[in-house]
């Protein structure tokens, strides 16, 4: 049993490694500024974690295969050096990985979470609902219109609750159920969400956030390539969970406003 | 001392509200036995339509005619059955067998102790858990069905009642209720688990020779109180948000199902908050008595000691300190500063340090060993490289920068499955072969235990490493099916992890068929089968009821005395006199 079992745990190891080198699955291509530095920390820890992973079962297999008891009465062996080494090693190896991984990782995360928004940056106001998303453009006037939720009417397209009738500023603001932007521009939304938690996620630009009903939460992104991709929810917000789902689509300047033109008011 | 009790006389007495520590150890792995059939279950119905959605599943329309017509699941039946089998998995399977299961029958016998310090909360405690599971399953036959807010019950989707959905009403009630009656079972449980070790130690029993398994309980008790103590008022002010009309995790504002809700001043954040302040120390508390149960058993079988039992001791009390700052790693993307994403994601990465620690001692411990393959060994060393494989994709998930990825994606499911349910689910099968002959007096067959324990190897690799596939590729967890554009090419993945969760389960088979078997029908077994130095090991099999009837050992010897000359073993038992010369 030893033997086989030794055999069957280094098959495991080699196969499921082996897939991971081969990426038969692997990260859609990234399309976004901040996408190369989450993807070099990503593989940054695949191959630390991968040389770990490969060295622990296979030292285990091997072990295993080793030290089964033959019924040959051989004494046991202590470990040279006692359980010092081990804690040394952990501590070392781990430790180090852990220093450089979090000081790198800290920059990359600072550089999406924290970094002060881009005056430039397009504003897009993002309203996520069961089961949708709405996102909203300020408009010729550069500033939206104030939302009051009492007016919130899904059945007259009203999702945001605007007052265009008292509120001059909410007059011009454009409403769109994809998100579209234009390439290579610095893009900072404001998400807040109509009734439960509900999530932004687009894999192609490697970031996701939460909305959380009552805050209101920005998120930086810049995309890099002009391509449509669909926007999913990845917060659990009920029945119709698997069906919320918007497109992003990433423009030229010209075209995104020719759009914006297109869809006022 | 224990609450004194004779023995019992009378079926209900003995064998339904017995006070006896070992009939309710058993009592809570039957419950945990019939929990896990329900949420294996479960999980074959997900699992089939998430690899075969057009095909209908014979009867399931019979069963669930407004979920699943026609034998297709709806998708909000299949968010229903998700959460009823994280709920029971990680409540009624994962705490309840390892900790109070394994810990009620075992922690008594391993500390020298008659009983529990009270017998009477020991037993009050199994029958609320119990109630809690019966509450809980009620939400299968309330009108909306069960909740299908998953077992986070992340608000305010929880909180707001029927408008936020079906299964929002009544079920999510049911839920918050159930959950909040297991918090006050498993707080007493956790007392009575601390109060014996305590208090009820025998003669000898120096905390330097306290087996590691019940230093691995008596942690993970500690650990239990407080993070139940955070999560039963946590329970009871969602249930007053959902019935009383407060507003502890609802904002102002909300619309929801066109109505504006009549709610304000709540915060969403708060609920995870305090979800994950019990929420990630759980994960230990599933998996800390795993640590425990492998460091005690796998020197048995080693033939030689624990190396480094002090570093490991040592180590879990970290890994239980730690496991409280850590909680914020759900969060990163919740909408809480991000700053203290960072201060979160340095302690979760730390944790890996003494875990690393663990897991170096037990292969240091097999190097040099004479291995004994039996089969809780090999459930040990299995439990050992799952644990691995787990532990490292938890590295990814660690670090914030990550996670902005692989959040909500498949290799989030993968990795706690693997650390938590399979490493978890390796320990309960290692503890159980192990503690079997004690329990029942007989022997379970080690031909198919062998056999359950290669093919649940192979399976349960071929189901949860294939999720980090997935997820690497961005497959997003908690879809009913991927039959649109969206993530069509992981169909064939999808499919590829259902056969192997069907075979795995139908390999469960052989471990049912071999425990009911042996229950009844397995020879006999020694007082001490395994040769092992524990101070059950010292009575006969099954105990008497007062466990030494009436004459509690003294110890001598801690529990790590194997692989030592002697004219005609191997190991020293702790209660073994010590020979003169010695003295």
């Amino acid at each position: 049993m030893g033997k086989l079992f030794a055999v069957v745990l280094t098959v495991i190891t080699l196969i499921s490694t082996g897939v991971f080198i081969a990426r038969v699955w692997w990260l859609p291509p990234d399309i976004s500024v901040l996408g190369l530095g989450i993807d070099h920390q990503l593989m940054e820890t695949m191959l630390a974690s991968g040389v770990l992973f490969v060295v622990s079962q296979l030292v285990l297999a091997l072990f295993i295969w080793r030290y089964r008891d033959r019924g040959d009465g051989r004494p046991v062996k202590t470990f040279p050096g006692g359980s010092t080494p081990m804690v040394v090693i952990a501590t070392v190896l781990v430790g180090a990985e852990i220093l450089v991984l979090s000081l790198v990782g800290t920059r990359i995360w600072s550089g999406i979470f924290l970094s002060k928004p881009d005056p430039a940056a397009l504003k897009v106001d993002v309203l996520a609902e069961q089961f949708a998303y709405y996102f909203r453009y300020p408009g010729p006037d550069g500033v939206f219109g104030t939302v009051h939720p009492e007016l919130i009417d899904d059945a007259s397209s009203n999702f945001f609750g605007l007052d265009p009738a008292n509120d001059s500023t909410a007059r011009d603001d454009v409403v769109s159920a994809s998100l579209v932007i234009p390439v290579n521009t610095p893009i900072l939304l404001t998400m807040h969400s109509k009734d439960v938690g509900h999530a932004f996620f687009v894999p192609e630009l490697r970031i996701q956030q939460d909305f959380v009903p009552g805050l209101v939460i920005p998120l930086q992104f810049t995309a890099t390539q002009m391509v449509k991709k669909e926007i999913v929810c990845t917060q659990l917000c009920g029945l119709g969970h698997f069906n919320m789902r918007a497109y992003l689509e990433v423009q030229s300047h010209d075209q995104f406003e020719q759009w914006l033109a297109d869809n006022a008011p | 001392m224990t609450d004194q009790h004779g023995p019992p006389s009378g079926f209900l007495r003995t064998h339904v509200f017995s006070l006896d520590h070992k009939v309710i150890g058993k009592q809570y792995l039957d419950l945990a036995l019939i929990a896990v059939v329900i949420g294996m279950v479960l999980s074959w119905l997900m699992r089939f339509h998430l690899g075969f959605p057009t095909t209908p599943v014979p009867g399931l329309g019979t069963v669930a005619p407004n979920g699943a017509a026609g034998g297709i699941m709806t998708p909000e039946l299949y968010l229903s059955l998700m959460t009823m089998h994280g709920t029971i998995m990680v409540f009624f399977v994962l705490t309840t067998a390892p900790f109070a299961g394994f810990g009620n029958f075992v922690l008594p016998l391993q500390v020298g102790a008659p009983d529990m310090a009270f017998p009477r909360f020991n037993m009050m405690s199994f029958w609320v858990t119990c109630l809690a599971l019966l509450v809980l399953l009620a939400a299968f036959f309330v009108p909306e069905g069960p909740p299908i807010s998953g077992w986070t019950a992340y608000a305010p989707l929880s909180a707001l009642g029927k408008d936020a959905g079906p299964g929002l009403g009544t079920g999510q009630t049911l839920w918050a209720v159930s959950i909040a009656i297991f918090c006050i079972g498993q707080l007493l449980g956790s007392l009575n688990f601390i109060a014996t070790t305590l208090d009820l130690r025998t003669r000898g029993m120096t905390f330097s020779r306290l087996p590691f398994s019940t230093w691995a309980w008596f942690i993970t008790s500690v650990m239990a109180l407080i993070a139940f103590s955070v999560l039963l008022p946590a329970c009871i002010m969602l249930i007053l948000d959902r019935v009383a009309g407060t507003s502890f995790f609802i904002p102002g504002g909300l619309v929801v199902s066109d109505r504006l809700q009549p709610h304000e001043g709540g915060s969403p954040l708060l609920w995870q908050h305090l979800f994950w302040f019990f929420g990630h120390p759980e994960v230990y508390i599933a998996i800390v008595p795993g640590f425990g149960i492998i460091s005690q058993i796998l020197p048995v079988f080693a033939r030689k000691p624990l190396l480094g039992p002090k570093v490991l001791i040592a180590c879990l009390v970290a890994i239980g300190f730690l496991s409280y700052t850590v909680w914020g790693h759900h969060m990163f993307l919740s909408g809480m500063n991000p700053v203290s994403a960072t201060l979160f994601s340095v302690p979760t990465l730390v944790i890996t340090i003494p875990a690393t620690i663990i897991v170096l001692l037990w292969i240091g411990t097999v190097y040099g060993a004479r291995l004994r393959l039996t089969t809780p060994a090999l459930f040990c060393l299995g439990f050992i490289s799952v644990f691995v494989s787990g532990g490292i994709s938890g590295f990814f998930l660690a670090q914030p920068s990550i996670d902005t990825y692989l959040h909500g994606t498949y290799f989030v499911v993968g990795h706690f499955h693997f650390v938590m349910g399979v490493a978890a689910m390796f320990g309960i099968f290692a503890a159980t072969y192990f503690w079997f002959p004690k329990m029942f007096g007989r022997m379970m067959n080690e031909k198919l235990g062998k056999l359950h324990f290669i093919l649940t190897l192979v399976g349960v690799y071929c189901i949860f490493m294939p999720m980090h596939y997935l997820g690497l590729a961005g497959n997003i967890r908690r879809y009913s099916a991927f039959t649109d554009d969206y993530m069509k090419g992981s169909l064939p993945l999808h499919r590829f992890i259902t056969i192997a969760a069907l075979f795995t389960g139908a390999v469960q088979l052989i471990f049912f068929f071999n425990l009911v078997w042996s229950r009844w029908r397995g020879p006999k077994s020694p007082v001490n089968p395994w040769e092992a130095t524990t101070l059950e090991w010292s009575v006969p099999s099954p105990p008497p009821f007062d466990n030494f009837a009436g004459h509690p050992p003294e110890v001598t010897h801690g529990p790590n005395e194997y692989g030592v000359k002697g004219p005609a073993a191997d190991y020293v038992m702790q209660a073994a006199p010590v020979p003169p010369a010695a003295t």
